[in-house]
């Protein structure tokens, strides 16, 4: 078995990066939801310039979190892989309620097990851009010309899509060995992990 | 130190800036430029003048050009060809849904003919210069008065009246001992040589009293704007721009931009900076097409709103404000009722007529909130003789535009709404006679509608069958005036709503009223299943684990 211990696995940026984020989605969908008419109460304008004021901040926030992935190679801890993605899609959906250990126990070059990665992948390649595009798209509507009706779809569409991330994204937060564990490692960046592993032949650099 | 000069800087462009917006509404509120002309030192001017006509005589031996120029406007003519219909319109046309028409009520309807003595269409003299009336738009000793069934001429001895005539000045009424009112003439001799650019009340004396009496016809134009607040009125309120109706209707030849008939709802012509268009009375004539502030957020998006919706929609949040309603229902069907063989009257709580046996029904509103339409500036008129459907509220009029048609805006509106005289063998609408103290076919005089509408009738080529009936009508009347203050604005969620004020206008996208059926039933379904599962996943769980530990 080998050797666990408790390192740092999430950078300082990476946590700002991550619960500004988490804050602003939040806003985001909820002014968003208000603008749409999904509720109505607080002034619409209000919410209009939240939403927009938030968007402005989330899209900073994406540009420099692009830059940080790239300049230190945490990118990679994206790259999908099909290696026990079956393993883990099994564990949540039979082996965790059988107090089965986790399959894919996290490790520093590999800090995310396979479902994750596929999903982290989604949410950045896909629900991210879509809603970064619809939504300029949408603010721009009067100087491009294009058609209100079919942004605005767009947009809440991706903003859907958002939202079903964030349900089960906060859920799946909660399955490590305590339910408060894999939050806590988001807060401090320490997570118990394997440091001696044999050579991961998907991490070459 | 840094921010020092910063701020100095700041201060420095705000002053700029404050002293350019200053200027800017200094010019409006200035006070005319010192006149090179005291008309009270003319000879020509200081009578004694016997009639209107005398007057304008006079007034012509140096303007030599006024009356030929006043001939060519539609104050005169009361005649109008559409340049988009092809339409003839004009108040001697057109049928509206208030009094109803022109014809065979001659005297009465042109008390507000800028001119004396058309009694008749037939015989009146259009080309006679003598026949224009300088002084109704130009006297300004408040006086000078047309009275309403002289054919534009004020009266010329006193006259006993049964109430106080309408935009008469206090000081010419008298109460006689039986109650009644002793009008004076107006001194025509002083109201010449008072003559200066028309100000609210010269305007207002015709316009305000549209359909009969205060602000009954238009809705955003009454009395009410003589001295206005600027909650009534940001532009003509003393202690907001202060601005005349020349300021925006600015004459050229006696003709003056801002038709009914054909509105410029919005203008996208070139503009010299700091000048404004002098050829349309539009916002944006002075405003411009981009009128908020496009380095902030919220102006730049109000912006994107004005391709599509007019200045007038969030601006004039109500109309008929200041205490002066409007008649915003008028049933004509009503009318001819008499109590013990006489006519009578009924009055709501604020003295307005709801009940006149000369006129039917009525009903009023305060602080109106309008209707919205797309509109592209065109009306059509339903004239007469044309077919109409009497099953269906008959559009008086109609007004052009549509969601999908980059020229409409959305614009409010009055909408008036009655009942009207139409023809049940031919089908279209029927003129009356209501004006005939002496005569024994008016409606007002005798109260019988076969005699009323048979007299209306026969000063028209169309046939009357001489059966008739009452159709429910409607006619739009946009609403441009009573600009409120910029704080007084609609809000974003008045029309960015379910229940907001555009609910029922169709054929576009309105983000915040307008859902995405299936998509939002779709994604709020997944996204309840979404819940839904990780709720049962995490009961389980925790079963699951309860149970463990109740076995280890």
């Amino acid at each position: 078995m080998a050797e666990k211990r408790y390192v740092k696995i999430f950078a300082g940026f990476e946590r700002f990066w991550h619960w500004s984020q988490a804050a602003l989605v939040l806003t985001l969908l909820v002014t968003g939801a208000r603008l749409h008419g999904l509720f109505e109460g607080p002034a619409w304008a209000t919410a209009f310039r939240v939403h927009l004021i938030a968007a402005g901040l989330i899209v900073v926030l994406w540009i420099f979190a692009i830059f940080w992935h790239f300049t230190t190679g945490e990118w990679r801890h994206y790259i999908p892989t099909v290696r026990n993605l079956v393993g883990v899609a099994r564990y949540y959906a039979y082996g965790i309620f059988l107090g089965e250990a986790h399959p894919a126990k996290p490790t520093l070059k590999r800090k995310h097990n396979p479902l994750q990665r596929l999903s982290y992948l989604f949410l950045k390649l896909v629900i991210n851009p879509a809603i970064w595009a619809t939504g300029t798209l949408y603010l721009t509507v009067n100087l491009t010309g294009m058609d209100l009706e079919l942004v605005a779809w767009t947009h809440v569409l991706a903003a859907y899509a958002m939202a079903i991330f964030v349900v089960v994204h906060v859920y799946m937060a909660t399955t490590g060995d305590t339910v408060f564990a894999y939050l806590k490692a988001m807060i401090t960046g320490y997570e118990w992990v394997l440091v001696d592993e044999p050579e991961d032949p998907d991490a070459k650099r | 130190m840094a921010i020092e000069k910063r701020s100095l800087l700041r201060l420095l462009l705000s002053a700029a800036l404050l002293s350019v917006l200053a200027s800017g509404s200094l010019l409006a509120a200035d006070p005319d430029s010192p006149t090179t002309a005291d008309h009270s030192k003319f000879e020509a001017l200081k009578g004694p003048f016997a009639s209107g006509p005398e007057v304008t005589r006079a007034c012509l031996t140096c303007h030599t050009e006024a009356a030929k120029q006043v001939m060519g406007s539609i104050h005169w003519t009361w005649d109008y060809e559409h340049p988009e219909t092809g339409q003839r319109l004009g108040k001697r046309r057109v049928i509206n849904a208030f009094c109803g028409n022109v014809a065979s009520n001659e005297k009465r309807c042109t008390s507000c003919h800028a001119g004396y003595g058309w009694e008749d269409t037939e015989t009146f003299d259009f080309t006679a210069e003598t026949n224009v009336d300088c002084l109704v738009c130009h006297d300004r000793t408040g006086e000078y008065v047309k009275w309403e069934d002289r054919a534009g001429h004020p009266i010329y001895e006193p006259k006993v009246f049964g109430k106080r005539h309408a935009p008469y000045s206090p000081a010419l009424i008298s109460e006689t001992p039986d109650g009644k009112f002793l009008h004076q003439p107006p001194n025509l001799a002083q109201a010449a040589m008072s003559v200066g650019d028309p100000g609210r009340e010269n305007c207002g004396a015709c316009h305000f009293y549209g359909g009969g009496g205060d602000n009954v016809k238009h809705g955003d134009l009454s009395t009410a704007l003589i001295n206005p607040t600027p909650h009534v009125d940001v532009h003509m309120s003393p202690d907001g721009a202060n601005m005349v109706c020349t300021d925006c209707h600015t004459a050229h030849g006696h003709k003056w931009p801002g038709s009914r008939y054909l509105g410029t709802v919005k203008d996208e012509r070139e503009r010299i900076p700091g000048f404004r268009r002098a050829d349309t009375a539009s916002c944006d004539s002075c405003h411009g097409r981009e009128p908020h502030d496009a380095m902030t957020l919220k102006g730049f998006k109000l912006n994107d709103h004005t391709d599509r919706v007019a200045c007038q929609t969030c601006h004039i949040p109500e109309f008929a404000k200041g205490g002066k309603g409007t008649k915003t229902w008028w049933d004509w069907s009503t009318a001819g009722k008499l109590r013990d063989g006489k006519p009578f009257a009924e009055h709501d709580d604020q003295h307005r007529h709801t009940y006149l046996s000369t006129k039917g029904d009525f009903r009023w509103g305060d602080d109106v909130v309008p209707d919205y339409a797309f509109w592209n500036g065109v009306i059509e008129y339903t004239l007469l003789g044309e077919k109409i459907d009497p099953s269906e509220v008959v559009g008086i009029n109609k007004i052009y535009g549509d969601a999908g048609d980059p020229a409409s805006v959305i614009y409010p509106f009055k909408r008036m709404q009655g009942r009207q005289a139409y023809d049940t063998v031919h089908n279209h609408l029927l003129l009356n006679n209501v004006y005939g103290p002496d005569g024994d076919t008016a409606l007002w005089t005798n109260f019988n509608w076969d005699k009323s509408l048979a007299a209306g009738m026969a000063e028209t080529d169309v046939p009357y069958s001489g059966e008739y009936a009452f159709a429910e009508t409607q006619m739009w009347w946009p609403t441009t005036h009573m600009v409120a203050p910029a704080d007084e604005a609609l809000a974003c969620d008045d029309c960015h709503a379910k229940e907001g004020r555009l609910a029922a206008l169709g054929g576009f996208y309105l983000p915040g009223r307008d859902r995405f059926g299936q998509t939002d039933q779709m994604g709020l379904a997944l996204l309840a299943l979404s819940l839904a599962g990780v709720f049962g996943h995490g009961a389980i769980r925790a079963v699951a684990g309860w149970r463990r530990n109740r076995k280890g």
